[in-house]
């Protein structure tokens, strides 16, 4: 019963959530830039008036990719918060993000596949980590266990065992949340801010879509956050909050003070950062446990 | 059962057959129907087998006669191959035959009295072995006829010789049921050598200088591979007065030290054999050779006999140096090869690249030597063995078409040639997406690999993953790419769309039915292996997948409906203002009409098979030797 509230929950929520911290974000950013900024419902409206464009599009079939990779990633988040295996979110992740990549490249349009490489790229570099922190919740002591329902149910926090996954992941998440210096995919062009990457040839509607799917995301991967901090006590619920949002924070931090990477750094530092601190973190909790 | 006799020695009567008949209708007709009589022979020893129960059978105890021929069988091989390293100047390499053949000889009719053994063993795996090959070597077969017809038309400057190539397809599917099918290492060893020897000879088939210099480079690595095993089989026989395989498995899961040595170079052969790190470079070479041998070497057969001995070899294999040896080099080749399969843009070579990436994955499950790991290794090889040999049929049917191969020709192609175009997303989609079976197999192994605390292995499929998905993604992003380029005509042949077709459809029905081989197949598959049985994946998860499966098979489907007939606003692309209107050309800053090109990344200077081959190669061949050595000289002391 809780799963189904928590699904709910999540459907409902998530894209309200994910907008509102999109806006503060916004908000933020522009406070430490020195500018007053959008306000912070700033990104529904953009949302609400693209929605009500017609479809433009270069290929008919970026629709119904966008539609897809929509449905498969608001389906993966139902599956974590249904409980699941989260090693088969994590898998199921990256096929849905094959379809946005698709979105990219079936246009046949230079920035837009410049930025589907790019993106693809980044996909490469951040996939070991995301794996690996999967593998890193399942050694956590006591019970070996992929499953959420159980992994929340477990006495003490999982970050205490697995200080490096969580670097790791943390990593990570500023490729997956679009931040500099690692936003390469979605990186503005030199001089107009609406070329940014592999989101250039969807318009109108299919950006609204694609707009949705990234707040559903943002609160998906929040989530994966917290579930390092989660255990048995209720408590330790307000601490994953907290955590959380600390980890939004920092994010945004190092988005307004790094500039951006070359493709090669880019990938050689996140494995590097996953080798050393989720690879090592993995050693220490076989040979001890 | 009369099945198992008729399945070895029958394509070995038709492999005489197509060498004897020289009037092409005649024996394509002949191939076709054999082929046909080759798959319902392994369903009825499939039927057969499971009515009596799927018991483990073992039979011919007495085979003096047949011992014979198989050693004047033997004989023969030597001598023709030492005839051609002779012709063609490789004197050295005739030695790696002649002395492990002789040793053999010797050990048979003047070594030591051998503890009588079955000689052939029917069994979970076997079977498996018998359905996967006859099933996918008969639909090469069939693709074979109608490409090897189009691929003489094409190719005037080869001497048609199809005669010879169909003699050796047929010879190599006898080998193969010969060597599953066999209990006796002596057998084993005659039909591994079998098959090293027509892969040889098929890659030479056109015989250029490349095709010498590659089929000889095979010859020389997998007969190394054979004089390892020859010197494992003597080693046990001569300690132990047995050449059984199950018993000598059985004596090692009970930590017997004579075993520790046939075991450890066994395990090598099986490594040659499945074009492992060092040994990667033979397979990579057989391209040069017509795609219907390119597609048996790398699906149905020839790799999957180094996998197949593995999986038998795997409980004595369980925390040993040789398991360690073999899991290491297996997921460093995971990884090292699908590191170089993204610098490649020829389609064929990716191919090659992936098989021997994903073998490396077999093969680091089958040397955990535990039930789980090996679970996922068998549904590895199940679905590599289909989408391989659908992949590469059908880049043959495309070259043949479009008369290239480099992916990024190709762009557009789901547009241009609809129909192969298609099949190809399956095939690679089948290789890495969810809900296919690759994908699912990988994440037992990762599983499995975590549950056994194995962290080398644990990390290569972590990283492994993250590569194998970019290098089948840009491939798909060409194929799926728009374009304003004509459509091309499709000169594919009846036969080989069917066997393309049948292929396909195998895939996806594999894919729904998946939970249910697990159960009724591979687990009791394990049982028999190990004793215990243990999925990788909990039945639970099983039941979860199926959901997964239906929905990600709906949703695109469902999207793609609903969104066909939604009226779009279609605009030009965005090229900064540029765009000739036709999203291919562009103005250029003098005026000038330009078209646009677009490719994938590459990093040739990153991870190139030239930057990457001979250093890997190196630390592998360094591994193995000091791991070897270790071991032998271990058992020795």
């Amino acid at each position: 019963m809780s799963s189904v509230i928590a699904i709910v929950c999540f459907l409902v929520l998530a894209p309200f959530l994910g907008g509102f911290l999109d806006g503060l974000d916004r908000k933020i950013s522009a406070r430490m830039q020195g500018r007053i900024g959008p306000p912070v419902l700033q990104p529904f409206y953009d949302v609400h008036k693209l929605i009500h464009k017609q479809t433009i599009v270069v290929n008919k079939a970026q629709t119904f990719l966008m539609l897809t990779y929509m449905a498969v990633q608001l389906f993966v988040g139902v599956l974590f918060f249904a409980g699941s295996d989260i090693l088969m979110c994590f898998f199921l992740l990256s096929t849905g993000a094959t379809f946005l990549v698709f979105a990219g490249s079936v246009t046949h349009s230079p920035l837009s596949t410049l930025g589907t490489n790019r993106e693809l790229l980044q996909m490469m570099a951040y996939e070991p980590a995301v794996l690996l922190a999967c593998l890193g919740f399942y050694l956590a002591p006591p019970d070996h266990t992929f499953v959420v329902s159980e992994l929340i149910q477990t006495p003490v926090s999982a970050i205490l065992y697995l200080p490096g996954f969580f670097v790791a992941f943390v990593f990570i998440l500023t490729i997956k949340m679009r931040k500099s210096p690692f936003d390469l995919a979605t990186a503005h062009h030199a001089h107009q801010e609406v070329v940014k990457g592999i989101t250039t040839e969807l318009g109108a509607k299919n950006f609204a879509i694609y707009t949705i799917t990234e707040w559903y995301e943002k609160v998906f991967l929040l989530a994966v956050v917290a579930l390092f901090v989660v255990n048995a006590n209720p408590l330790s619920y307000i601490a994953a909050v907290v955590v959380a949002l600390a980890v939004w924070f920092l994010e945004i931090l190092i988005d307004n003070t790094c500039a951006r990477v070359k493709w090669d750094v880019l990938l050689k530092v996140t494995w590097v950062v996953t080798l050393l601190a989720a690879g090592v973190n993995m050693l220490i909790l076989m040979l001890v446990f | 059962m009369f099945v198992v006799p008729f399945l070895i020695c029958f394509p070995f009567v038709v492999s005489v057959l197509m060498f004897c008949i020289r009037v092409n209708k005649i024996r394509n007709a002949i191939a076709y129907v054999s082929a046909v009589i080759i798959m319902v022979a392994v369903g009825v020893l499939a039927v057969q087998w499971g009515l009596g129960g799927g018991k483990t059978i073992l039979l011919y105890k007495q085979t003096e006669e047949a011992d014979i021929v198989i050693s004047v069988a033997e004989l023969a091989l030597m001598c023709a191959v030492t005839f051609l390293c002779f012709k063609y100047k490789r004197y050295w390499i005739s030695l790696l035959m002649i002395i492990p053949t002789l040793l053999l000889e010797w050990l048979e009719f003047f070594g030591p009295e051998l503890a009588p053994v079955n000689h052939v063993r029917v069994d979970h795996l076997a079977v498996l072995m018998c359905i996967i090959i006859g099933l996918i070597g008969g639909l090469i077969i069939v693709y074979a006829v109608g490409y090897m017809h189009g691929y003489h038309h094409h190719h005037l400057e080869f001497q048609d010789r199809r005669y010879y190539f169909f003699m050796l397809l047929f010879a190599f599917l006898g080998a193969m049921f010969g060597f599953v099918l066999s209990a006796s290492l002596l057998w084993i060893d005659l039909f591994w050598e079998i098959t090293s020897i027509c892969s040889f000879l098929l890659i030479g088939y056109t015989k250029t200088d490349e095709a010498i210099e590659n089929s000889f480079r095979a010859l020389w690595m997998n007969l190394l591979g054979g004089t390892a095993l020859a010197g494992g089989i003597l080693y046990f026989a001569l300690t132990q007065k047995d050449v059984s395989l199950i018993n000598l498995v059985e004596k090692g899961v009970m930590g017997n030290a004579a075993t520790v040595i046939p075991i450890a170079l066994i395990a090598f052969a099986a490594l040659t054999k499945s074009a492992q790190l060092p040994f990667s470079k033979w397979l990579m070479g057989a391209m040069v050779a017509p795609t219907p041998s390119s597609a048996l070497l790398h699906s149905a057969t020839m790799v999957k006999a180094g996998i197949y001995i593995l999986f038998r070899l795997s409980p004595a294999m369980a925390d040993t140096l040789t398991g360690s040896m073999v899991t290491f080099i297996g997921g460093f080749t995971f990884f090292m090869a699908s590191l170089m399969a993204m610098a490649q843009s020829d389609g064929k070579k990716v191919l090659a690249l992936s098989t021997v990436s994903n073998l490396g994955l077999m093969v680091a499950c089958a040397g955990v030597g535990q039930a789980e790991t090996v679970w996922a290794g068998i549904f590895l090889m199940i679905f590599h063995a289909i989408s391989k040999s659908m992949l590469f049929q059908d880049m043959g049917a495309i070259e043949n078409s479009t008369h290239t191969r480099d992916i990024e020709d190709l762009n557009g192609l789901i547009y241009r040639l609809p129909m192969l175009g298609r099949i190809m997303f399956i095939g690679i989609a089948g290789m890495y997406l969810a809900p296919f079976g690759m994908l699912v197999s990988k994440w037992a192994a990762l599983r499995a690999s975590v549950n056994e605390h194995n962290i080398i292995l644990a990390l290569l499929i972590c990283f492994g993953s993250a590569t194998t998905m970019f290098y089948w993604t840009k491939w798909l992003n060409r194929l799926l790419s728009s374009t304003t380029e004509p459509k091309i005509r499709d000169i594919t042949k009846k036969n080989e769309q069917i066997s393309l077709i049948i292929h396909a459809i195998l895939m996806i029905a594999l894919c729904v039915l998946f939970p249910v081989l697990s159960t009724t197949y591979v687990e009791p598959l394990l049982l028999e292996t190990f004793g215990y049985a243990t999925a990788a994946l909990p039945s639970t998860l099983l039941y979860v997948l199926i959901v997964v499966i239906m929905v990600i098979f709906a949703v695109p489907l469902i999207a793609y409906s609903t969104t066909k007939n939604i009226p779009a606003n279609q605009k030009i692309s965005y090229m900064s203002g540029a765009n000739r209107g036709n999203n291919r050309d562009f103005t250029d800053s003098l005026g000038e009409p330009k078209e646009l090109q677009l490719s994938n990344w590459y990093f040739k200077n990153y991870v190139g098979q030239r930057k990457l081959m001979e250093p890997s190669s190196l630390l592998a061949a360094a591994v193995i030797i000091v791991m070897l050595s270790m071991i032998i000289g271990g058992a020795l002391r």
